[in-house]
């Protein structure tokens, strides 16, 4: 008799179906048929406006960025067929990385396949048996898989809270190895981390600091290197871990830093050295992207503006915010049960607005979400129709508004 | 000196406010079988422990506790280990 392997997973295929008998689109199953430009597709036909793409800076339509992709792709082919320290490393993948030791004023530049090994391969492989990685409970799954991955033992503490940081260093011992590992911008609350006062924990436990700025690059900072630098902490990050699949709009992982021993994580880290480097035309398109990033200063200025908008907007609308002011470029709508957000949602792509649909487990504490990422070319006009898209779609999906003083 | 049945006995004490479904709580009692705790409790139970007896329960050690007793097991060890 064969066991079913995959029969651990019928209560999901029944809640799934369950979701799905109640007759809404699947909201993990779009097809964009058509992308008109950052912020525009086409879904079942219908022009809808993209709300949840994280595609802050709108870099994936830049003339710039797309004729270096072609370039590369003409010049160099489809693809490396190697591995970063065998084939696979094209004049394309160097400058990358010297676009990114520019970017962040760094020595060292690693490009891994996916921001998801990145950060695989890098919390995996700084911290070994006998030494301890010490996390946000918030972290994104990258992180977590990377601290599964490791032999280190793990230490969980309580999302952004100093004290509770301070409370489980102290446990260690003394002369172990750690490394804290935080995030600028938690991406489903969409919430900022208080920096200097966690590095500043972490620096006088003796511990090493990684901090990922997936979504805090492009905008924060006055070069646009995250939330760390923004917060005035640059002296004190030992590694910064991010992607190309954000503000930098094609599909990569990167860790940058200025460790002397940086170079030989090359022939170690596992999630970098086992799998194919990136097409060169991605990594053309990235090197370019992120060398227009460093001086995209009214774009950064529009971001915020046209976030505000949509924060504020939503707020005086009545809808309950996972933050109180805009803190990035992430607005998390808060939703009582699954039903409703479901229901919500499914609302808002009839109406031709793409949100995110977020639920446990990939969401802190239980919470249900309606999550927006808001980009740059994000129009005031676009914007004032999600808000009233949203305003319509609450009273279809019978969504209490709460009013506001 | 505390001792395992001292640890045991103020585990279940922990644990008590936790158990929404009231089951009956002995050694063999599972976490996510029979009390059916979700991930948030189960971290808030361990901060809870390890407050206690200013200890760490690393995150990686969870996957082999099942039950309360292996629990107390581990918790008594970590306790001797400080010393």
């Amino acid at each position: 008799m064969t066991v079913d392997l995959l029969a651990k997973y019928d209560p999901l295929i029944a809640e799934h179906a369950g979701l799905l008998s109640t007759g809404i689109r699947d909201p993990f199953g779009i097809v964009m048929e058509k992308v008109l430009s950052p912020t525009e597709a086409i879904i079942k036909g219908k022009h809808t406006i993209l709300l949840g793409t994280y595609n802050y800076m709108g870099m994936t339509f830049d003339a710039d960025v797309v004729a270096a992709g072609r370039q590369a792709l003409t010049d160099y082919g489809a693809g490396t067929t190697g591995s970063r320290v065998l084939n696979g490393t094209y004049q394309t993948h160097a400058a990358c990385e010297d676009a990114l030791k520019d970017f962040y004023g760094m020595s060292h530049a690693m490009v891994f396949s996916t921001g998801y090994q990145a950060n695989l391969g890098m919390v995996s492989t700084l911290a070994g048996k006998g030494d301890f990685i010490i996390l946000d409970a918030d972290s994104h799954a990258s992180i977590y898989d990377g601290c599964k991955m490791s032999n280190a033992d793990i230490v969980r503490f309580r999302h952004n809270d100093v004290a509770d940081l301070e409370k489980r260093l102290k446990r260690l011992p003394p002369e172990a190895g750690k490394l804290v590992v935080l995030e600028g911008v938690y991406s489903m609350l969409g919430d900022v981390a208080p920096l200097p006062e966690l590095v500043a924990v972490a620096k006088a436990h003796g511990a090493m600091v990684l901090v990922d700025e997936a979504h805090g690059m492009g905008f924060f900072g006055e070069h646009g290197r995250g939330v760390y630098e923004e917060q005035g902490v640059a002296d004190q990050v030992d590694f910064v871990v991010g992607t190309f699949s954000k503000s930098v709009g094609t599909v990569g992982g990167f860790c940058v830093s200025n460790h002397p021993k940086f170079e030989i994580l090359r022939l170690v880290c596992r999630p970098y050295t086992f799998t194919a480097s990136l097409p060169p035309a991605v990594v053309a398109s990235a090197a370019t992207s992120i060398r227009k990033l460093m001086t995209a200063h009214d774009k950064r200025a529009r971001l915020w503006e046209a976030t505000r908008r949509l924060h504020g907007g939503l707020r005086a609308r009545g809808f309950k915010l996972a933050t109180e002011t805009p803190e990035s470029a992430i607005v998390s709508v808060l939703m009582p049960d699954q039903e409703t957000t479901a229901l919500m949602w499914s609302t808002l792509i009839e109406l031709g607005v793409y949100v995110n649909m977020s639920r446990p487990p990939a969401t802190p504490a239980g919470v249900f979400l309606l999550r927006c990422s808001i980009c740059a070319l994000h129009s005031d006009e676009q914007i004032d129709i999600v808000l009233g898209k949203f305003e319509q779609a609450a009273q279809m999906a019978q969504l209490a508004l709460h009013e506001h003083a | 000196m505390t001792d395992r049945a001292t640890v045991y006995a103020r585990i279940i004490e922990l644990i008590e406010p936790l158990n929404l479904k009231k089951v009956a709580l002995t050694e063999a009692t599972t976490f996510a079988g029979d009390m059916e705790m979700d991930s948030l409790t189960v971290m808030d139970l361990v901060a809870s422990m390890e407050d206690e007896w200013d200890i760490m329960i690393p995150l990686n050690m969870l996957p082999d506790l099942e039950t309360i007793g292996q629990v107390a097991d581990a918790v008594a060890g970590l306790v001797a280990k400080k010393g």
